[in-house]
């Protein structure tokens, strides 16, 4: 059931600090960019906030800047930005590949990054190639700025490290060497216009026997698998270091069973996509 | 608390409007109700089956998604822009020659999202169209005959 128009206020103040302001008031003010969660939740007479300030417009929140080191991504790209940057295709593969995995090109043309990210859904498509970039997020607030390692920033079910007049500025990316392996796999219901089932990013570099390994789908929050890492870590890649990857994986991740598939499924198709993964590198 | 309408400007299909409502209210119902421009359809309400795609400030997106506050300023198309002094837009032609439309309810937004691609990438691929359509269902057809419409636009 739709929504009550009458009760719901979007303002869209010409300057981010007039944004910040108005989510610092303790009036109720809350973010929108894209739009393509938060009207899902409108349309569905579910939105909770009936304030919204637009952020998707403000310069600071917008660009993607590239150095030697790292590339920065505003919070407020868009996925098709995101898809169509040459530079984070050529470094961070992963992400333009999960761009493209989001909805169809006119939800791409809408939906923001830091959208992605405050949404917190686990099976968001973006949130495992973050984890495995281990990236860096710069939150702003009217009281001044903070970063924090994006492996921190989600602490529970739609919980995050975000304070309720923060906004998320910035997405910080350290470029990985050029012999990194790069791996993502979406599996849902179709090959377009699904919520995932499971999700995996990975990174891999044999000769310095680095992984980097995140999934969507199989948590309360996307999670990067640091005790899988860690055993792949230690010892040289063969057929039976894959089986035990396997094993500690499945205990390392709690995949519920919902609408979607089953614990069981998402733990066997989990366990699958780590090994396609792995034996690319053998 | 009950907020009051505003009146917001913007383009549709070339000519100024400005339309007197509450902000949240989407683009979707402002195109269709006020300005009766009934082409873009509401499949789903929810971004998923691009029945309501319009283009606005050249890239296509779901207007059922779009308060009208955020589209304030914008340059808005629809459908009803492609057919130029009584003659159809070359897609429109292919949908009816190649049987692309059957119930028609998706063909607005199978067409929006197509002359979208084509602006972009004026001689797609199969796979390039089907990228470019995957944002938009069809319960008729199954899909082979649009795919064709806009082949046979992208080969000419």
């Amino acid at each position: 059931m739709r929504s009550y128009l009458p009760e719901f206020d979007l303002v869209t103040p010409p300057t981010m600090p007039q944004a910040l302001g108005l989510l610092a008031s303790g009036e109720g003010w809350r973010p929108i960019a894209g739009g393509t969660d938060l009207m899902v939740l409108m349309n569905a007479g579910k939105l909770d906030h009936s304030r919204l300030v637009a952020v998707d417009r403000f310069p600071e929140l917008r660009g993607i800047a590239e150095t030697e080191s790292h590339i920065s991504i505003g919070a407020a790209t868009t996925f098709t930005e995101i898809r169509e940057h040459a530079a984070l295709r050529e470094h961070f593969p992963l992400l333009p590949q999960a761009a493209s995995w989001s909805g169809g090109v006119a939800n791409q043309n809408r939906g923001t990054l830091g959208g992605n990210i405050a949404n917190a859904s686990p099976a968001a498509d973006s949130l495992p190639a973050l984890l495995v970039y281990e990236a860096e997020l710069l939150l702003v607030s009217v009281s001044g700025s903070r970063t924090i390692p994006y492996r921190n920033f989600h602490t529970g079910y739609k919980q995050m490290a975000l304070n309720a007049d923060e906004l998320i500025a910035q997405i910080h990316l350290l470029k990985p060497s050029g012999r990194t392996v790069h791996h993502g796999r979406k599996v849902g219901t179709r090959k377009a216009q699904a919520i995932s089932k499971v999700c995996i990013a990975a990174t891999g570099n044999t000769g310095e026997r680095r992984f980097r390994l995140a999934f969507g789908s199989v948590a309360p929050i996307p999670l990067r698998c640091v005790r899988t890492e860690e055993l792949l870590t230690n010892d040289k890649l063969t057929s039976a270091l894959i089986r035990e990857a396997e094993r500690v994986l499945s205990s390392e991740i709690s995949p519920i069973t919902d609408i979607r598939s089953t614990s069981g499924y998402r733990t066997t198709v989990a366990c699958n996509l780590l090994r396609e993964f792995l034996e690319l590198l053998l | 608390m009950s907020v009051a309408k505003r009146k917001f400007s913007f383009t549709v299909n070339g000519e100024g409007k400005t339309i007197e409502t509450y902000p949240m209210r989407r683009l979707l119902d402002v195109l269709r109700e006020d300005l009766r421009l009934t082409g873009t359809k509401e499949g789903c309400g929810e971004g998923e089956c691009g029945a309501c795609s319009v283009i606005v400030n050249d890239r296509l997106v779901n207007s059922c998604l779009l308060p009208v506050a955020q589209a304030a300023g914008a340059r808005i198309c629809t459908v009803e822009d492609l057919a130029q002094s009584g003659e159809l837009h070359p897609l429109q032609k292919a949908f009816i020659e190649c049987g692309g439309a059957q119930c028609g309810i998706c063909t607005p937004g199978m067409i929006m999202a197509s002359v979208s691609l084509l602006s972009r990438c004026p001689h797609p691929t199969r796979e390039q169209i089907s990228d470019a359509l995957a944002g938009n269902l069809c319960r008729c057809t199954g899909y082979s005959r649009i795919i064709e419409s806009v082949e046979k636009v992208s080969r000419s």
